[in-house]
């Protein structure tokens, strides 16, 4: 396990000795601590490195992650895993705004709650939150899953190209254009294999599915001309 | 006003300046269809500009270089505040960003050829960064956009630059448009998205709000960049004071200024002629704003909106600018709108010159398309040289005026030496009328 204090190092010798781990580096286990709340913890990695980081971060921690597993033993601020294309962001706690917003790729799990926009312009990344998410989430979401275990806020989904959103618990209210729509086996194959990779205790029979009812896709206009 | 057609004295008709033969069509048009006219391009309207400055030259007071002998510098260094590697150009036009998906491939690649022989750079834009633009671009600009389509840490690495936009000139407050036309499959794949939906890019960044928040997404891609590269802001000529102050604080190393007549792909015609400021009104602000934060010349400031000659270059330096971007006369020079098509032009229900509907992917000249039949007329190693060929001339001229100023490098043009033609333009430029050494609104004078 390696070492890394931020009371004692800046965010950039941080950020650069985790760059600098190259594909086949030995040194695969990393730990940052004292993170104090610092933005842009161990973002842009590229190598099957495990991150962890003992304490809350900041803004956008882990973001545009390639293939390291990243855990945040505390809470994380907004946009944490934003634009991650692969890898794994485990957060302990609670997770702010833009939790894995336009993410293209990988695994992010929210043990806590999520706060609005959680998922926002997601592009095929995959979101398990064991708890409640805000409002606004899954805004103009393009694709990926996005799996909340307890409720959601209102808007769910607002303007959603082809993410799939699945919810245990309520829903305060759908977004425009998003709808629920029938859960079929192939969905319950993606939630029972999401729920277990993020160790969620809830069973995939519980959830509903909601997606774009596609009516946005194309202006609607009465005679072109 | 009176006839006497049929011998009886009667009314000539008059049309009403309110109700033009233009309004009353777009009414008759609104009417038949239910959807508001969308296009692309830049306002429209007649606006305040560059043509109403002129340079005042050289005489007694002042000194002029020789013309073809003398040296006069067009060099410029963007993004010099604090990455490591700043972008140096041999000529101070750049290309402004226009997307793959709005442009075709071929197009790009042509933008990329013609500025790379410039010795200047071009930029991606709404649709991530395409190999064919990276391989012939020296130096590309990568744009971070609110959809942040295409977007990976690979290409921002990859790139020389990069632009976060926030606005743009035609549409400051709104964001892009995409019509199912022309979301080809590599289109789609590109931007995730289905094929030929009609897509609405989002008008703010997903993930930051406001400038606190911008300083900390921009410590965030000098992180993942290892802080090597430039970062610019771009802003639509919205509140050019407010924002650039904004921008600097919030540690752009250059800001990116567009006004109104600027293009774009697609958007509503309403949005375009109505929202907005001129770029002549804006720049004289974007260089207050810089000069109260004393960083004038430390962040760069490009401006773009209306760019077409070697004189709107100069005078737009004069102002204050550091440097320009071009994209509708960019694509004029590859041949967007040449008369030669002017039989297609006509069956498309419009002319040669005034063809904006570039969202409906038939673009005869086959630049602004993704229909291949079309995209196989044009020629990216032709558009390329014609891009080039414009870029130099453009160059040449801007020289020939700053020699003529007795200045030997473009950045050493001033507002003195100019004097504005017209009211509206001497109190939006803040340059004196000709013949006065006085403009609307100069502190300790009144009308």
């Amino acid at each position: 396990m390696q070492t890394l204090d931020m009371a004692d190092i800046e965010l950039r010798e941080m950020n650069a000795t985790l760059h600098a781990q190259a594909e086949n580096t030995n040194q695969t286990a990393w730990e940052i601590k004292n993170p104090r709340g610092a933005h842009a913890i161990a973002c842009g990695l590229d190598a099957p490195i495990e991150v962890t980081v003992k304490g809350s971060t900041g803004y956008y921690c882990g973001g545009m992650n390639k293939q390291a597993t990243i855990n945040i033993k505390g809470s994380a601020g907004p946009g944490v895993a934003e634009n991650m294309m692969s890898g794994t962001v485990v957060i302990e706690g609670d997770a702010s705004q833009y939790a894995g917003a336009t993410g293209h790729g990988g695994l992010l799990v929210i043990k806590g709650n999520a706060s609005s926009r959680c998922g926002i312009s997601m592009k095929g990344i995959d979101i398990v939150v064991h708890g409640n998410i805000g409002h606004m989430s899954a805004f103009m979401a393009q694709s990926g899953n996005l799996v909340v275990c307890g409720d959601a806020g209102e808007a769910l989904g607002d303007s959603l190209y082809e993410a799939r959103l699945f919810v245990r618990g309520s829903v305060k209210s759908l977004g425009t254009d998003c709808v629920e729509k029938e859960m079929r086996p192939e969905h319950l194959e993606i939630l029972a294999d999401l729920l277990e990779r993020s160790g969620a205790d809830a069973k995939p029979e519980e959830f509903k599915r909601y997606g774009s009812a596609r009516e946005l896709y194309t202006f609607k206009i009465d005679n072109a001309y | 006003m009176t006839d006497t057609t049929n011998g009886a004295p009667r009314t000539t008709p008059i049309q009403s300046a309110t109700f033009s033969d233009p309004i009353n069509a777009e009414i008759r048009r609104a009417a038949a269809t239910g959807i508001y006219d969308i296009r692309g391009g830049g306002a429209k309207r007649k606006l305040p500009h560059f043509d109403d400055l002129l340079f005042l030259g050289a005489s007694i007071s002042r000194y002029p270089l020789e013309g073809y002998r003398e040296k006069c510098d067009t060099s410029v260094t963007l993004g010099t505040r604090f990455a490591k590697n700043p972008i140096k150009l041999d000529t101070p036009i750049t290309i402004a960003g226009m997307s793959f998906g709005a442009l075709s491939g071929a197009a790009k690649e042509a933008l990329g050829r013609g500025a790379t022989l410039a010795g200047t750079s071009t930029t991606t834009g709404d649709g991530g960064m395409t190999s064919e633009e990276r391989g012939h671009s020296n130096k590309l600009v990568y744009q971070y956009l609110p959809s942040r389509y295409g977007m990976n840490p690979d290409d921002l690495r990859r790139a020389d630059a990069i632009e976060i936009v926030v606005g743009q000139g035609a549409k400051p407050g709104g964001g892009g448009m995409l019509l199912g036309q022309k979301i080809s499959d590599r289109v789609a794949e590109m931007r995730n998205l289905p094929k030929g939906i009609d897509q609405r890019s989002a008008c703010r960044h997903p993930d930051w709000t406001g400038p606190d928040d911008l300083e900390i997404k921009i410590l965030e891609l000098r992180e993942i960049t290892g802080w090597k590269v430039p970062i610019y802001i771009k802003v639509g000529g919205a509140r050019p004071y407010f924002d650039t102050t904004l921008a600097v604080k919030a540690g752009a190393d250059v800001v990116v200024l567009d006004g109104m007549q600027g293009g774009t792909a697609a958007t509503q015609d309403v949005f375009i002629e109505h929202v907005g400021q001129p770029i002549l009104a804006c720049i004289r602000e974007a260089v207050r704003a810089l000069q109260d934060l004393g960083m004038h010349r430390e962040v760069q400031l490009v401006v773009s909106g209306g760019i077409r000659t070697g004189a709107d270059v100069a005078k737009a330096m004069a102002l204050g600018a550091d440097a320009v971007a071009i994209g509708t006369a960019a694509l004029i020079a590859l041949g967007d709108n040449d008369p030669k098509w002017e039989a297609e032009y006509n069956a498309l229900g419009t002319t040669a010159g005034a063809y904006d509907d570039w969202h409906e992917g038939r673009d005869p000249a086959g630049i602004t398309t993704q229909d291949p039949e079309l995209m196989q007329r044009f020629d990216p190693i032709e558009g390329g040289r014609r891009l080039n060929n414009y870029l130099r001339v453009m160059t040449l001229e801007a020289q020939t005026i700053a020699r003529a100023c007795g200045k030997s490098h473009l950045h050493n043009l001033e507002p003195e030496d100019l004097c504005a033609v017209t009211m509206e333009a001497a109190a939006m430029a803040k340059i004196p009328l000709a013949g006065t050494d006085w403009y609307p609104g100069k502190p300790n004078t009144s009308f």
